[in-house]
């Protein structure tokens, strides 16, 4: 049933929401977070209608419209859905667990036409976990193992429906740095001459059908790049597919750059990028976002010799497009983490940070933006998805959770294995029965 | 042109020379009480030290201080207590007095407001690899496991500390360590040895040894083990077998410790200086019913466990640890990347400090020992939601005074006492806080790094020339 909500009179009506169907949703009296890079607003309202946003932002004086649900945030914290690049989400349960990871695929001879879509499983419980960690899309891919190419990636939703996928092949991902050397047969070099050769089968092929007649590369057994790898590469060679480069030498990422002068129609994105300090400029000068590693400050590899947390900040301050790499830590739901460390180095001398609002779109709207998903997801506008997350606190303060998470509109449940648990074991009472009949 | 086998060669030839020499004048001029010239060869008998001796001792020596308060400041003691606009005051090296605004502060000395701004003790993270697995993480640093007996209690983690990895550094100026325990990998049973250290830049590790600190050593549960050995077809490959394979390098030990006659042994040493408690057990361990084995093992074969380390599932047997008085040295938010971590739950040390048990917050990873203090707020505020309301100076106590108790330093530093070691941080602003970062830290009443000033950022010898030399990491 369609209510008139009047805001000027804040309404704290409150119906239960049904989590199958879409409802309408609004959300007032929140410190709304429009996630584009702006400052927090107080007093926001966000409205859902219909799966999608219709307004957010501070309302006019008297502004109404019908709703099924009035949610008073009482001054919490209200954002959109965290957006998380690059993960590995659904397509594995348990990583040191070979036969529930689909991550990999180092027996495969397949690499570039690996597909992340086909394997999505919507109940992982990382999926779950993350959801209640305010995670609410996501890129999502396999990781080169085989050779230098990862496959292709998904774009994905966190409701635990049916459909994960949003967007299937959306990028294709490969390693141009020490990885990559190891994978091509031991060198940089050796990288760059698959890649160019890979490229030049799938110019090849452009605008043919049927089977791919090309030349397979293979290294004794090993198979580099099948037919049907040269094939998942003409979208990339094309422009029509993202192509992902992870890199993090200076020289690297140079060369990475100057791939375009030979392959024009490259849509590149840098992911990783430790040293992109170093290159700022040009990469700000070539257009290419970066997917940066957020605070990487160890020489861990000879490709990350000049490693510095402030590598994201001075990124951002020579206009370069700015997202947080989720591959790099422990867990994606530390984006929040990593995103409030980047404001806490504004505050260190000769460091460079980001500022709360620019910090919190490197992990919404700035990432979604690189997916494809501009204006769509990581951001409360209209037209965008619905996807809203209240908070018990500050989202980018660690120990910061959500209360409430949509996606699409959808109340989702934030229930899940390591939920179950903790409820489980509040108590270590066992006088009455063993724990495995508390549930 | 030499190739690189034959030089080699060469050099070691050289090498046992040059060894050869050095033992035969350390036997002539070395003993002791020994009258026997260095003519009368065939008198003398060849000993090495004993380690109550001292071998590899510390040559650690606290870096000049001046006297120094900061007043102003919020302070966390690290044993719980907690005092507004308090003053510490440190001179000679040492803690002089801890208290609140009207403590007084001598003149001409250094004094630094600490208005809005927070004080701790050094931090300590109580697992760490820093040196053992350095960066950059080549195979050729790869010294953290000796992976190639299931029980290598013989090895020191000392000989392995590479003192230029840049992680110290990184762990000092962003996370506020002073201290840390170094430990071997998890590949073995028994690792080996851990070592202390003072987080100073030194030219040797002795230069970082913590004074007096007591000795660890590295224990390890369930799948690394098994895996590691039971995938190059030996003993032990299942968890009986882990137990097994322990049991028995224990009773071997108790028999050693009773054999006057023994031959030395270097592993066994280890095993005895646990048993005589001057050695204390670090113990890699996740699932709850394999710890409650190890405490049993312990019992039966007579010493005791100081920490479990990661120890995922600690909180469902948080009274078992609490009544056989075992601190669990934990990361907050690590779950599900192998099988035994599958259960990992962000309350774990919330359950823990409900049950009266010892929490430790931990970090296991060069880039996380920059973190703890968020790991601690993670973790505390995954209890406040459930109602277990623990002050943040109880969480401070986490990373400061419960570690250096598991460690058995706890009478040296780890908090704020009149004459304790003067290891402290300044912070600016709540250490708990994501937007917080260390400003100054002081290790034995030395500065050793100042935000405000970029020539206090200690640089490796390894990261001399390079990109990045001296930048803000």
């Amino acid at each position: 049933m369609k209510r008139i909500l009047q805001l000027a009179v804040c309404a704290t009506a409150l119906i239960a929401a049904n989590p199958a169907f879409a409802q309408d949703v609004v959300i007032a009296n929140a410190r709304l977070v429009i996630g584009d890079g702006s400052a927090p607003i107080e007093g926001g309202v966000v409205i859902v209608d219909d799966g999608k946003v219709v307004f957010a932002g501070k309302p006019a004086p008297g502004q109404r419209f019908e709703t099924d649900i009035v949610i008073d945030a009482g001054g919490a914290w209200v954002t959109p859905g965290l957006f998380a690049t690059v993960t590995t989400l659904g397509l594995a349960d348990v990583s040191a667990v070979g036969e529930s990871n689909d991550i990999t695929a180092r027996g495969s001879p397949f690499s570039a036409s690996l597909d992340a879509s086909t394997a999505i499983n919507p109940t992982s419980q990382h999926i779950l976990v993350h959801r209640a960690a305010g995670i609410t899309r996501a890129a999502t891919t396999t990781m080169p193992s085989g050779s230098i190419f990862a496959g292709q990636g998904a774009i994905i939703d966190l409701d635990g429906d049916s459909r994960p996928v949003m967007q299937a092949r959306a990028f294709q991902m490969i390693n141009l740095g020490e990885g990559g050397a190891d994978l091509a047969g031991g060198s940089r070099v050796a990288a760059h001459v698959l890649l160019r050769s890979a490229l030049r089968e799938a110019q090849a092929l452009s605008g043919k059908s049927g089977i791919p007649q090309t030349t397979e590369i293979a290294k004794g057994d090993d198979v580099l790049l099948s037919r049907f790898d040269a094939e998942a590469l003409v979208p990339v060679v094309t422009g029509q597919q993202k192509l992902y480069v992870a890199a993090d030498r200076m020289a690297d990422i140079r060369a990475v750059l100057a791939l375009k002068s030979e392959f024009p129609r490259l849509d590149l994105v840098l992911v990783g990028a430790t040293e992109g300090w170093l290159v700022a400029n040009d990469i700000a000068a070539a257009g290419v976002p970066v997917i940066a590693n957020g605070l990487i400050d160890l020489p861990e590899t000879f490709e990350q010799l000049g490693a510095t947390q402030s590598n994201a900040g001075r990124l951002a301050q020579a206009g370069v497009k700015v997202a947080i790499n989720a591959a790099t830590m422990q867990d994606p739901r530390r984006l929040q983490q990593v995103a409030g460390n980047l404001v806490a180095l504004t505050r260190v001398p000769g460091a460079a940070g980001m500022d709360w609002g620019k910090a919190f779109a490197a992990i919404s709207s700035v990432p979604a933006d690189i997916s494809g998903m501009g204006g769509k997801a990581g951001v409360l506008k209209a037209g965008a998805l619905g996807d809203v997350v209240m908070w018990d606190g500050d989202p980018l303060e660690v120990g910061s959770v959500p209360t409430r998470v949509f996606i699409g509109g959808v109340e989702q449940d934030l229930t899940n294995h390591q939920t179950r648990l903790r409820d489980r074991y509040k108590t270590l009472d066992e006088s009455a029965r063993p724990k495995a009949y508390d549930w | 042109m030499l190739s690189e086998y034959t030089l080699r060669a060469r050099m070691g030839a050289l090498a046992t020379l040059a060894s050869a020499f050095a033992l035969s004048a350390c036997a002539t001029t070395g003993t002791a009480g020994d009258t026997a010239s260095a003519s009368d060869s065939k008198a003398k008998t060849f000993a090495a030290r004993s380690e109550s001796e001292g071998v590899f001792p510390s040559t650690y020596k606290a870096y000049p201080n001046i006297a120094t308060a900061i007043r102003g400041a919020t302070i966390y003691d690290g044993k719980g207590g907690r005092i507004e606009n308090g003053v510490v005051f440190m001179s000679g090296g040492k803690i002089t007095s801890v208290g609140g605004p009207d403590t007084p502060i001598p003149a001409d000395i250094a004094v630094f407001d600490g208005t809005g701004k927070f004080v701790t003790p050094g931090i300590i993270d109580i697992h760490s690899h820093l040196g053992d697995y350095p960066s950059p993480g080549v195979q050729a640093h790869s010294d953290g496991n000796e992976a190639t007996s299931p029980t290598t209690p013989e090895v020191w983690a000392e000989h392995s500390v590479w003192p230029q990895d840049p992680g110290f550094s990184r762990a000092m100026a962003n996370g506020g360590i002073t201290a840390l325990q170094i430990l071997p990998g998890s590949a073995n049973l028994m690792g080996g040895r851990s070592v202390t250290l003072k987080n100073v830049p030194g030219r040797t590790v002795q230069q970082m040894k913590f004074p007096g600190a007591p000795y660890g050593m590295k224990m390890a549960c369930g799948e690394n083990p098994k895996r590691v050995y039971g995938g190059r077809g030996r003993m032990p490959s299942t968890r009986m077998g882990n137990f097994a394979v322990n049991r028995e390098t224990w009773l071997d030990a108790i028999d050693y410790a009773n054999n006057d006659k023994a031959k030395r042994d270097l592993g066994k040493e280890t095993l005895v200086g646990v048993l005589k408690g001057e050695i204390l057990i670090h113990n890699h361990c996740y699932r709850a019913d394999e710890m409650a084995l190890v405490l049993d093992m312990a019992k039966e074969m007579g010493y005791k466990v100081s920490a479990f380390h990661h120890a995922v599932e600690a909180y469902k047997i948080g009274d078992l640890l609490r009544e056989n008085d075992v601190c669990s040295a934990i990361w907050a938010d690590w779950y599900g990347f192998k099988m035994e971590s599958y259960d990992g739950i962000l309350e774990n040390a919330a359950f823990l400090q409900r049950e009266g048990a010892c929490v430790v917050i931990h970090s296991d990873d060069a880039n996380d020992i920059q973190r703890l203090n968020q790991e601690a707020r993670k973790a505390q505020k995954a209890g406040l939601r459930l109602g277990i309301d623990i002050p943040d100076a109880t969480v401070i106590q986490w990373i400061t005074y419960n570690a250096a108790k598991a460690m058995g330093i706890e009478d040296m530093t780890g908090s704020l006492e009149v004459g304790k070691m003067a290891d402290v941080v300044l912070w600016n602003g709540d250490p708990l806080s994501v937007y917080t970062r260390p400003e100054k830290v002081w290790i034995d009443g030395a500065l050793m790094f100042d935000a405000m000033n970029p020539k206090t950022r200690p640089v490796s010898d390894f990261e001399l020339g390079q990109p990045g030399e001296g930048d803000v990491k």
